[in-house]
């Protein structure tokens, strides 16, 4: 039987998975990507949780993530064709304008 | 009549004001014109109110509340009654005529304008402090007073710095400085006396402090006075706070006649005066007053026998009737003070201007030795100087003589025996030091020739307006009896009783002997020469000419050791504890930033780091 427990522990690996990414990855592809483990790990928790409790807004509310995510990514990957193009790179590194 | 209190209140400052408008720009004669001819106005409307001022008609007006905070409640107040009318008679004689004499005085200075301003604003302060009707106000005036007499001492204030040995006064900003400061010691004795009035009265009226101070401690009264009087030592210069009138002689001469002369020095008496129902309860105070007084008298005229600077010898024979006036004001003869008061402010001026013809004469020489036999070039002012001094030395019917001598008689009936005979060798030594200048400066060889200088007499109208003072000085002594019966409405009458009548005559008759055989002993030695040059090896002569090595006392134990102790202020304590303090906290911050730059790295991969770490943080810091 699959219980909620399940559910939340495979969210919060897929958490720690995108955010490893977030620190490890120096390639900014692969950086959308680990963010996006990461928001629908959120989504995940959101769905198991609200079937759980038998409300239909964590579902409502991971609808959301998904739209906003997809526009996110929409605008992020203009940007970095664009970027591509100037710089022909998108390691992370290469993206420092402003040292302190 | 409230009209007449704000003209004379007003006109100098708006005198001020108009000159003060031209300040930086050249020499322009309309700024003397005009602040004399408000002086004129403001002198015209004294006399109108001293015509009408008498028991039942006293002028107060009210110009506006001033400070009204819980019970402390003051409000800008003035009183014309009769001893301010009197002052205040006195005060715009004198400055309307030094005005007029200024005119031709700083003829050819640059600061023309910006004398006038100032010496416009000094006599409003002045005015301020006679006519207040309260005790802050009065004090106000009091500090403006010394303002203006700061700006004038130091008007040549670009003059070097040079040592003592060399020039005794060092320079006229020094001198500024010095009376400056003294003045401010003092100041902070008055200000005690006034917390302590308030405190114990609850008001600082004068009419509300006389009524109540009869009910309040009498420790605290006798405080209070003391007090008072150390801030009128300053004023009026006192031992041991003296030293600086003497330097004050730096300014020009008409200041020197006006403020150093007249009027500033007297306010200390004008307070003890005013204060009389604070002075009275407390004979004690009054006799420490009178002592002081008669210490200085003769104190401040052993300086003048010897002293060589034509201004200086004025300067000091002030601080000796000063403290004649102390004298009176402290046995309690209240309107004796304020008469001696009024008639030295004529003499005194008219010796000044003298002064300052004789400076003219002699482009601005005062060594006394280097003058003589000037009567045949400036007939006119040795005139009006002889008249001067014979009012000094209080000869029969100069106006000195009636003043002076009721001193006199005021010490002999409290039976002040030694005041008296103080007093009396005082009187001899006036007399001696006030003939000593005359005969070395207008009689005699003409020693002036031998340093190549040009005398030449002063302009006429100069002249003139010294004749008014020299009128006064010898006739105002006549009013005796009319002032007494004006002043004593509300000052306490004092009646000298000698027994038997006898008695009067000896003693008048002895101070006139005493002065005469001042001034034939001083005509005679020095129509022969004067003294030998042995008499100035003579410790005594060091000591004297030194002016008791005071100056150099205090600028060996106050002065020095003071500068040291400011030294030490500022360069351990100053720089070494509080500026590295300071200085610690800007470096540990500029340092802690300047450590913690580098996280500003601008790259991306690092701050997502720092992010997330922070994440880890919060949530750590949530569930703990």
């Amino acid at each position: 039987m699959i219980t909620l427990t399940h559910y939340m522990v495979l969210s919060g690996i897929l958490f720690s998975i995108g955010m490893l990414g977030v620190i490890r990855r120096k390639n900014l592809l692969m950086l959308f990507f680990s963010t996006e483990i990461m928001l629908n790990a959120v989504n995940l928790g959101f769905v198991a949780v609200s079937k759980y409790i038998g409300d239909l807004s964590g579902q409502m509310f991971a609808f959301f993530i998904i739209a906003v995510a997809a526009s996110e990514v929409a605008v992020g990957l203009g940007l970095l064709v664009l970027w591509y193009k100037r710089k022909q790179t998108i390691d992370l590194d290469s993206l420092q304008s402003m040292k302190g | 009549m409230e009209k007449y209190v704000y003209l004379t209140l007003f006109a100098p400052l708006a005198g001020s004001l108009f000159a003060a408008m031209f300040g930086m720009s050249k020499k322009n004669l309309i700024t003397g014109i005009v602040t004399s001819a408000l002086l004129f106005v403001s002198l015209f409307s004294s006399l109108m109110l001293l015509g009408y001022v008498d028991e039942e008609h006293i002028v107060k007006v009210n110009l506006f509340d001033w400070i009204s905070a819980g019970n402390f409640d003051v409000s800008f107040g003035f009183i014309a009654d009769q001893v301010s009318v009197i002052m205040m008679v006195t005060v715009t004689t004198v400055s309307a005529l030094v005005h007029v004499y200024s005119i031709g005085y700083m003829d050819h200075d640059e600061g023309f304008n910006r004398f006038f301003s100032y010496l416009s604003a000094f006599v409003f302060s002045m005015l301020v402090l006679v006519m207040s009707d309260n005790f802050l106000g009065l004090f106000i005036g009091w500090e403006g007073v010394g303002l203006c007499s700061w700006l004038l001492i130091g008007f040549w204030y670009y003059k070097k710095d040079l040592p003592r040995e060399i020039y005794p006064a060092i320079s006229p900003s020094w001198a500024a400085n010095e009376a400056f400061i003294m003045n401010r010691i003092a100041d902070l004795g008055m200000l005690i006396g006034l917390f302590l009035i308030y405190w114990n009265v609850g008001s600082l009226n004068y009419d509300v402090v006389f009524k109540n101070i009869p009910n309040v401690d009498i420790s605290i009264v006798v405080l209070i006075g003391i007090f008072l009087f150390i801030g009128a030592m300053g004023k009026s210069a006192q031992f041991p706070l003296h030293t600086w009138l003497a330097d004050a002689m730096e300014g020009p001469t008409p200041v020197s006649a006006l403020i150093h002369a007249a009027t500033m020095v007297t306010a200390g008496v004008y307070l003890v005066v005013r204060a009389n129902e604070v002075f009275s309860l407390i004979p004690n105070v009054g006799m420490f007053i009178a002592s002081l007084g008669a210490f200085v008298a003769v104190f401040a005229a052993t300086m003048a026998l010897v002293n060589n600077d034509l201004k200086k010898i004025i300067a000091y024979s002030t601080l000796s009737q000063l403290g004649y006036m102390f004298v009176a004001a402290g046995l309690g003869a209240y309107w004796v003070a304020l008469f001696h008061l009024m008639t030295h402010a004529f003499f005194k001026s008219l010796l000044f201007l003298g002064a300052g013809n004789v400076m003219h004469a002699m482009n601005d020489e005062l060594n006394i030795k280097k003058m003589g036999g000037l009567y045949s070039k400036m007939k006119w002012t040795a005139i009006l100087m002889i008249i001067a001094s014979l009012a000094l030395a209080g000869i029969y019917p100069f106006a000195g003589f009636f003043s002076k001598d009721k001193i006199l008689e005021v010490a002999f009936s409290e039976h002040a025996y030694i005041l008296w005979f103080m007093l009396w060798i005082g009187a001899g030594l006036t007399a001696f030091y006030s003939f000593r200048l005359i005969m070395l400066v207008f009689f005699g060889e003409e020693r002036y020739k031998r340093f190549g200088f040009h005398p030449h007499e002063a302009y006429a109208f100069m002249l003139w307006a010294m004749a008014p003072l020299g009128v006064l000085a010898v006739i105002s002594g006549f009013f005796e009896h009319s002032f007494k019966e004006y002043v004593t409405a509300i000052l306490p009458d004092y009646e000298a009783h000698i027994e038997p009548h006898i008695v009067g005559y000896v003693l008048i008759a002895l101070t006139l002997t005493m002065a005469l055989s001042g001034i034939l002993f001083a005509v005679y030695k020095y129509s022969r020469g004067g003294f030998s040059k042995k008499w100035e090896e003579t410790w005594i002569y060091k000591l004297l000419f030194n002016q008791y090595y005071i100056p150099q006392l205090y600028e060996k134990f106050i002065t020095k050791p003071y500068a040291e102790l400011s030294k030490i202020a500022w360069k351990d304590i100053d720089l070494k504890i509080v500026d590295s303090t300071v200085d610690f906290i800007a470096t540990t911050l500029y340092d802690a930033g300047d450590k913690s730059r580098v996280i500003q790295s601008g790259n991306l991969s690092k701050m997502l780091r720092w992010m997330a770490i922070g994440l880890i943080v919060l949530l750590i810091a949530a569930i703990i």
